[in-house]
């Protein structure tokens, strides 16, 4: 049986997926797949919810997160594009130009 | 037009004005000048007409947006933003040859999006309205192509805030999973029957909600981003994201923690105490070692983040009021300290270094007076508006029990009056052998910044109106 907590754990360890993708990827395109990681965890909580409360709120909801994070992906990836152009790399730690 | 349609015309009018500036650009020659700025300026006027005329009526649309006066208020202080940054953004266009349409229309979608945050009463309107202005801003940070320190801004930003708003999604999702509801009205009627004793994932919604919030006010320990941010967009563009962005969130913050999350007050004012101690001292201690005058500006916007913490954890009716009033204070000076940044910007340098600073007053008095008002104001010398809002948010934490704060936050103003001042001195007191060569102040930024300049010693000096209208704000809802 399947119960909300397994869905619960589920997307707790996706999110904690994504959070160290971030942080330890050394590649600027993985760190955005990264993000979309942990947007599709919160995605899976969201539907498990609406399911355990029997409601479709959760499920709506989830069509919006994925238009949001398409349009991020756009924006970021554009970003990343126009980086690129300048250092010819992908790896975050060419970039400091800018002191962190 | 149906009466449930009123609370979203100001945001509407915003948004026709921004596609109107998009299209605009579509069917512009190449090389033919269009006043596309012009178009944004109607659509906000429009704007702040429908604001007067939704004063006092508590409008709703769609059961999730709310013009309350408390969203009005902020929705007010964002016209002004919207406004002083178009009126300051034009040399900024015609020296870096921005694509004008793109980047006024980007503005107006990113103030669009900031009304709707400040007004919504839905945590998922909340984080799309928050996404919608996001991602105009990032652009914004990024839209000189051509330089690195630009793009490699954008992402940071891009990056972190992205990363901020999965947590402030999760925190949502829990929420939501506690509560049944998005609707603040709803979870706040759930939380009051959980508050005398909370579960575990109570505190997990909390504490994802609070570092979502950090990021986008820019709380330390979630800051990082700012000062490279701040450094790298077109100062034109910092002067409208630190302001605009943090009078959205800061509203929508209000909103969720002193009406939704209410009930758990004991819960989380300690865990924002914390956060606002933190964000004074840092913000003002590394401020003083900057050199960069836009670097420096992005610790004290830090700072000034952590007064309005102050503000929103003393809670009371005078921390709410007093909320309004800084963020208004801080939108108007902020835009003039980096409206007068963009004007000394030439296409060959940037000007941005303290010692750049130096015999401004004999080159340019006009400017030089200027960036003096704005910068006393930041750093809450009377008369200027910042004494006034400063003064209120410290006597609001005294009256709430909060002395240890009041204590750090007025320490904390002394010690940013070093670094406020030091610039004061550079421009009226350093001689120097090569002046700053600026181009010659186009009228409408002048203009702008004069109005800027008069508005601050006006609240400074007459704040009572302001200040009753901010109170008959935070009474509408709370």
């Amino acid at each position: 049986m399947v119960t909300l907590n397994h869905y619960l754990i589920l997307s707790a360890i996706l999110f904690a997926i994504g959070t160290a993708g971030v942080f330890v990827r050394r590649n600027l395109i993985t760190i955005l797949l990264s993000i979309e990681i942990m947007l599709n965890a919160v995605n899976l909580t969201f539907v498990a919810f609406g399911r355990a409360l029997g409601s479709a709120d959760g499920q709506i909801i989830v069509f919006f997160v994925m238009t949001v994070a398409a349009a991020e992906a756009a924006v970021g990836l554009a970003i990343v594009i126009s980086l690129f152009r300048h250092k010819e790399s992908l790896n975050p730690d060419s970039f400091a130009s800018l002191k962190w | 037009m149906t009466p449930s349609m009123n609370a979203i015309v100001p945001m509407a009018c915003v948004a026709a004005a921004g596609i109107a500036a998009m299209v605009a650009e579509a069917f512009r020659e190449p090389g033919e000048r269009m006043p596309i700025a012009g178009l944004g300026v109607v659509g906000l006027l429009g704007a702040a007409f429908a604001t007067v005329l939704l004063w006092n009526h508590n409008a709703s649309s769609f059961g999730v947006v709310s013009a309350d006066n408390f969203g009005l208020f902020v929705t007010g202080t964002l016209i002004i933003v919207g406004l002083l940054s178009l009126g300051i953004s034009g040399p900024t266009v015609e020296r870096e040859k921005l694509p004008a349409g793109e980047y006024y229309a980007l503005m107006l979608f990113a103030t669009a999006g900031m009304m709707l945050m400040a007004t919504a009463t839905d945590l998922l309107v909340i984080f799309l309205a928050l996404e919608v202005m996001s991602l105009a801003v990032y652009v914004l940070t990024g839209i000189r192509r051509d330089s690195p320190a630009s793009s490699e801004a954008a992402f940071k930003y891009f990056l972190l805030g992205a990363f901020a708003s999965a947590f402030f999604l999760y925190g949502i999702a829990f929420t939501y999973g506690l509560a049944g509801a998005t609707r603040l009205d709803r979870i706040a009627s759930l939380m009051a029957g959980q508050a005398a004793s909370p579960t575990p994932m109570i505190y997990l919604a909390l504490g994802l909600l609070i570092v979502g919030f950090g990021f986008k006010v820019a709380a330390v320990p979630f800051h990082m981003w700012t000062p490279d941010a701040y450094e790298g967009a077109p100062p034109a563009v910092t002067a409208f994201m630190s302001t605009g962005v943090k009078a959205a969130a800061f509203a929508a913050f209000v909103r969720v923690f002193l009406s939704a999350f209410e009930p758990l007050r004991g819960h989380w004012s300690e865990a924002i105490w914390m956060l606002a101690a933190a964000t004074m001292i840092l913000g003002t201690v590394v401020g003083v070692v900057q050199s960069n005058v836009k670097r420096m500006l992005a610790y004290s916007s830090i700072g000034h983040g952590g007064y309005l913490l102050v503000a929103l954890v003393s809670g009371n009716d005078f921390g709410k009021g007093a909320v309004l009033f800084y963020l208004l204070t801080y939108a108007i000076t902020n835009i003039g300290a980096f409206g007068v940044i963009a004007l000394l910007e030439t296409p060959d340098r940037k000007n941005d270094q303290v010692s750049d600073y130096a015999g401004l007053w004999n080159e340019r008095p006009g400017l030089a007076a200027l960036m003096t008002i704005f910068l006393l104001s930041l750093g809450g010398f009377p008369p200027m508006a910042g004494f006034i809002a400063k003064w209120y948010v410290f006597s609001a934490a005294v009256k709430a029990g909060y002395t240890g704060l009041a204590i750090i936050g007025v320490l904390t103003s002394v010690i940013s009056v070093f670094f406020y001042l030091r610039i004061v001195v550079m421009m009226y007191m350093t001689p120097t052998d090569t002046p700053v060569q600026c181009p010659a102040i186009p009228k409408i930024a002048g203009l702008t910044l004069i109005v800027s300049a008069i508005l601050i010693v006006y609240l400074g000096i007459l704040p009572t109106r302001v200040l009753d209208w901010a109170a008959a704000s935070i009474s509408s809802i709370f």
